[in-house]
């Protein structure tokens, strides 16, 4: 018997992004995995001590590029905690209905890449399609597609124009539309479950003990999201569910993050309703001194910022907690024992980034 | 459970080795151990009251010495601990928490790369972002780049 070790990168269509997964196989089966990361690592905690607070937010935009939003509202989050200020009720709003936009395009975008790893094409021209009006909506915002800015600490940049109540109920009515058409697609197709159900598998135990979160933890059974778990902004005052899946698998991780989509539709359309009037942001104090962190739920799992002020303009320390970069530690225990067919599979439902990963 | 219970349990087990304690939020407690008890206190921490997920290890290098902070969280009862550990900068050791929680490696090996700090017990501790030859712990306050 003669072991191999395969590259599966750093340029690979597997990888989203630059990493090197260095896979050992016996033949078919792998039995070793070991992911190699630093192919993007920009120096971005050490950029943050040399830049003042609000200098850092759209630097936090570029963490990851697909779901950009979630990561300068984390930091902005974690920048208000340890400013000690409340923001408007209506930025909180503003706040939401951001993120679940984000969200969705983010899990479209995620779609896009998976469907054609698992040989479905017609997954990416689908997601691509709906992400475009989801984007519009960020757009108009924002003013920005991708890449934001829009959070600040002490709100958001500015306040939605009066048309945009109708239209993204008219994206959301459209988007629901689609659930149908999405679901035939996968779920009811031979092939698509014969190459996800059974595959992968990661059990409850092993999540929790690896560290694992977001939709990889709720794929195996672990109801725990930080929207509910550590509520911030308005998320408990909406009615919505937490999505978990009972196998384990990777049909399981791609049906939480299916029905994720869905419930984000439903949050949107509950802060449309219920958004009060007034200001969008208030004045934050320059020089804070203290240190804080929050937790927010990312389109990919926990991110938790963690902020050390020393009175002066810039920050003293900020740390950055990648989801992906604790999902990646998994995937040598998710693969071991699967097929090398399947790693395309396997490696597509923890849905990596590596922008935040490498920092 | 409340950040003021979790307080009094550790510290009826661990007694004068638990200090600075203090409450940010209604559910998170802050405190500092001793940099030798940190093994013990964390197996605690996951056996009695049931801390299943360690989120983040953070360095951070204050002009006396080190500090590494631990955020540990527990799923079942809502709260959150954040740990400090004081490390001595002629001396830049602390116990690896990897027996503890499998997923703690991965974690330590990004505070080993940026920061310098040995964690003493971990099964494979290597540069991960920077390269295998790199000199340099950059975020030192003392790295100019």
């Amino acid at each position: 018997m003669t072991d191999i070790w395969i590259n599966m990168g750093p340029q690979h269509p597997m990888t989203h992004g630059l990493f090197n997964l260095r896979v050992r196989v016996d033949g078919e089966i792998i039995v070793d995995a070991n992911p190699l990361l630093g192919y993007l690592h920009r120096g971005v905690e050490k950029l943050c001590e040399r830049r003042d607070y609000t200098q850092i937010i759209p630097l936090m935009d570029r963490l990851c590029y697909v779901s950009s939003l979630t990561w300068s509202h984390a930091y902005c989050l974690a920048a208000e905690e340890l400013m000690e200020i409340e923001i408007p009720e209506r930025a909180k709003y503003l706040r939401v209905i951001a993120l679940e936009l984000q969200r969705i395009a983010s899990h479209l975008m995620w779609l896009a890449a998976f469907g054609p790893d698992v040989g479905m094409f017609t997954a990416f021209l689908y997601a691509m399609r709906e992400r475009e009006y989801i984007l519009d909506m960020l757009q108009m915002m924002s003013g920005a597609r991708m890449n934001q800015n829009y959070p600040r600490i002490g709100g958001v940049r500015n306040d939605v124009p009066p048309e945009f109540t109708d239209k993204c109920l008219k994206v959301m009515d459209y988007f629901d539309g689609k659930r149908k058409q999405y679901e035939r697609l996968f779920d009811d197709s031979a092939i698509f479950l014969m190459r996800t159900q059974g595959v992968g598998y990661l059990s409850k135990e092993d999540a929790m003990d690896l560290g694992v979160t977001g939709q990889t933890l709720r794929g195996s059974n672990v109801p725990i999201d930080m929207r509910t778990h550590d509520p911030y902004e308005v998320y408990d005052q909406l009615d919505w569910e937490v999505q978990v899946e009972k196998d384990g698998d990777c049909y399981s991780r791609y049906k939480v993050r299916m029905n994720e989509m869905w419930e984000s539709t439903k949050i949107i359309r509950g802060a449309l309703k219920k958004m009060p009037k007034g200001p969008v942001r208030v004045k934050p104090p320059k020089r804070p001194k203290g240190e804080a962190f929050r937790r927010t739920e990312d389109a990919r799992g926990e991110a938790l910022i963690y902020i050390v002020g020393q009175g002066e303009t810039s920050p003293y320390r900020v740390k950055v907690r990648s989801p992906v970069f604790a999902n990646l530690r998994a995937a040598p225990v998710i693969l071991k024992g699967n097929t090398y067919a399947d790693l395309l599979a396997i490696m597509g439902s923890i849905d990596v980034c590596i922008g935040e990963t490498d920092k | 459970m409340k950040g003021t219970e979790v307080a009094q349990a550790v510290k009826e087990k661990f007694k004068d080795l638990v200090s600075n304690v203090s409450f940010p939020r209604d559910r998170v407690v802050r405190l500092y151990v001793p940099r030798e008890s940190i093994l013990p206190f964390c197996k605690f921490l996951r056996d009695e009251l049931s801390c299943e997920h360690l989120s983040l290890v953070t360095a951070v290098d204050w002009p006396e010495n080190f500090e590494c902070v631990y955020h540990i969280t527990s799923y079942l009862e809502e709260y959150m601990v954040e740990l400090h550990v004081k490390i001595p900068k002629d001396d830049p050791k602390v116990d690896s928490l990897s027996p503890v929680w499998k997923g703690a490696d991965f974690a330590e090996w990004e505070a080993y790369d940026m920061m310098g700090i040995t964690f003493v017990g971990h099964p494979d501790l290597r540069r991960i972002l920077l390269p295998e030859d790199y000199l340099y712990y950059p975020l030192r306050k003392d790295f100019k780049g």
